[in-house]
């Protein structure tokens, strides 16, 4: 079952973003239209010469293109999900062809709300069109196009990433072999909603969000998306992990008696916030929470996920997280059940976690096992063995190199 | 998984050979704590089921992945109520009966989710156990029961006799009954003389 050579895990290296511009118009969920747009990408390993080795990995929230590695200029901005993704880990880059990439609206270099709109010379602040899942999904299949991917291998993400991967298989049924769905849920909660719009209160209510235009002003709305952040991290994490890390701790051993920081938690909090509104953009966490918010392929079925799910054709490795309670077990089970219902491929597993939703991005043996034996299987399917020196195919279009890198090192 | 079918070695599993007899080809199959999976996979390559199997422990559930065998994680104890009523054409519970606390719901819930339900389990009432608890004052220790008292997943042990009493009471009808003892069916005195039991069975309609 397991494979003769037991390569140490290892980092994919330092790794570069590339720019893919796209000039043809694209029409979006909503009605609107965007002219033209690039995306910012990082890929890993090499494509074999049948081009069937390729895995898509999708972001969530408040990440990036930069999956995994590290940038040569900046060594501790590691990928986001680097403790899956490189030689001889769970989604091993000498198998596999990975491909990173900011979502349109991102904040990352994609183009986004902080883009200059072509047609005004103004960065597009308010005026940039809300996207979706599905929206997403069209872009990511026309990047692969470019970069010559007929068919995914698999396409990976947890949370909001695990969503993009289950409409692919929806939207692009021939198209995607295997989706590994990690930390899902089918469609939010009137709960799950309320989060987000708790978090797109406190940034449009910032005196600094100018309704969205605050670029022109030379400001951005850092207590909103301060606190944005503070309530989204704490769904993040469950009870008992907070209370296991933080406590009751104080920063200065006794009471203060003021409004000032007194327990550890506040503290923490408080410094994931300034962190995040140093690097992120307001309007792109207003449009992300926006695409979960809208996110419910069973809407189009009156409310029939199966019916929903009964395009697809892809195989499916379901994994969720017993603390996770933002996006609970239950969920998950709710698309293996659409799944079982269309007598699809399905394995599920739950795996029993203490650390809340952030678990996926976590490094938990059984949870890495698992998705490891299924990339296994996956490239056995595939045939996607380990490249010679010099084996395998260029992508079609190898795009542009990027000058800065940007990247955020963080997601959920 | 490639070349499934000659890679799957059913040793050390009579029960399973009974079962794969059974199942048609081309049937849907739910397998009740499927353990490495390797039944399942043995009725993919032998019959072409399709198939899925619910497993509560993680390493079985890793072994279920690592074979390519559908594997839903849960537990049996809360019941089957992630499938709908009539989905599968058979349920099967292989040597599991006996470890399940609430043993009448999870076979009336075979029954609810699939159209034939096959069970198989020690058979209690084999010679040697009689004999065992009779003449030596003991608990057994054999193949079908390997587990001393105090540290045993059995909970509930019944007899070939106890099972069919256990149909007659709730309406349900045997289909078909295998004993076999050391992998050789069993035809005379399949209570006293058979270790293990196969039994597939429906609701009287």
């Amino acid at each position: 079952m397991h494979h003769d050579q037991t390569i140490v895990p290892r980092s994919v290296g330092a790794v570069a973003p590339r720019r893919m511009r796209f000039a043809a118009p694209l029409a979006l969920a909503g009605g609107a239209t965007i002219d033209g747009y690039s995306l910012l990408y990082e890929t890993y390993g090499r494509l074999n010469a049948a081009r069937s080795n390729a895995v898509l990995v999708c972001h969530a929230l408040n990440a990036s293109h930069h999956v995994a590695g590290y940038y040569a200029d900046d060594p501790d901005n590691v990928g986001w999900w680097d403790n899956m993704i490189g030689p001889g880990k769970p989604l091993d880059t000498e198998r596999f062809f990975v491909v990173g990439v900011n979502n349109l609206g991102g904040c990352f270099g994609s183009t986004g709300p902080a883009s200059i709109d072509p047609k005004t010379g103004r960065p597009y602040g308010s005026s940039f069109p809300v996207v979706t899942v599905e929206d997403w999904v069209e872009v990511q299949a026309r990047l692969a196009d470019r970069l010559g991917i007929r068919r995914w291998a698999a396409v990976m993400g947890g949370s909001l990433g695990a969503m993009q991967a289950l409409q692919w298989t929806i939207s692009y049924p021939d198209r995607i072999a295997h989706a590994l769905v990690i930390a899902a849920a089918p469609k939010l909660s009137a709960q799950n909603i309320a989060f987000n719009e708790i978090a797109r209160q406190a940034i449009t209510t910032d005196p600094d969000f100018h309704g969205g235009n605050y670029y022109a002003h030379g400001v951005v709305p850092k207590r909103g998306l301060r606190v944005a952040r503070m309530i989204g991290h704490v769904t993040y994490l469950s009870d008992d992990a907070m209370m296991e890390r933080f406590g009751r701790s104080l920063r200065s051993g006794k009471l203060g008696f003021h409004f000032d920081v007194d327990f550890e938690i506040e503290s923490y909090l408080r410094y994931q916030a300034d962190k995040f509104s140093a690097y992120f953009d307001a309007n792109t966490y207003l449009l992300i929470t926006r695409a979960l918010d809208y996110f419910d392929p069973a809407a189009a079925h009156d409310g029939n996920l199966a019916a929903a799910l009964a395009p697809a054709r892809a195989k499916f490795l379901v994994v969720s997280f017993t603390s996770d309670w933002r996006f609970a077990s239950p969920r998950s089970r709710e698309i293996v059940k659409a799944l079982l219902d269309n007598r699809r491929d399905v394995s599920y597993a739950e795996i029993d976690a203490p650390h809340g939703h952030d678990a996926f991005l976590l490094e938990d043996p059984r949870y890495h096992a698992l998705v490891r034996a299924y990339f296994e299987n996956v490239a056995r399917e595939v045939g996607a063995d380990r490249l010679a020196a010099g084996a395998g195919a260029a992508p079609l279009d190898e795009g542009e190199p990027v000058e800065a890198a940007a990247g955020g090192g963080f997601a959920a | 998984m490639s070349a499934l079918a000659p890679a799957v070695s059913l040793a050390g599993r009579p029960d399973f050979g009974a079962i794969a007899s059974w199942v048609t080809p081309d049937a849907s199959v739910l397998d009740l704590g499927c353990g490495d999976g390797l039944l399942l996979a043995s009725l993919e390559a032998s019959r072409g089921a399709k198939g899925y199997g619910v497993e509560i422990d993680d390493a079985n559930v890793l072994a279920c992945v690592r074979r390519g065998v559908n594997v839903i994680q849960g537990d049996l104890e809360r019941g089957l109520q992630g499938f709908d009523a009539g989905s599968f054409d058979y349920v099967i519970l292989s040597q599991t009966l006996q470890t399940m606390r609430h043993t009448e719901e999870i076979v009336l819930e075979m029954l609810r989710v699939g159209r034939q339900a096959i069970v198989t389990f020690p058979n209690f009432g084999h010679w040697q156990a009689r004999w065992a608890v009779a003449f030596g004052g003991r608990m057994p220790v054999s193949k079908t029961l390997p587990y001393q008292w105090y540290d045993t997943p059995n909970l509930h042990l019944c007899t070939v006799r106890d099972f069919e009493q256990f149909c007659a009471d709730h309406s349900i009808r045997i289909r078909e009954r295998i004993v076999l003892h050391e992998g050789r069916r069993v035809g005379w005195l399949p209570n006293l003389l058979g270790s293990l039991a196969v039994f597939r069975f429906e609701k009287q309609h």
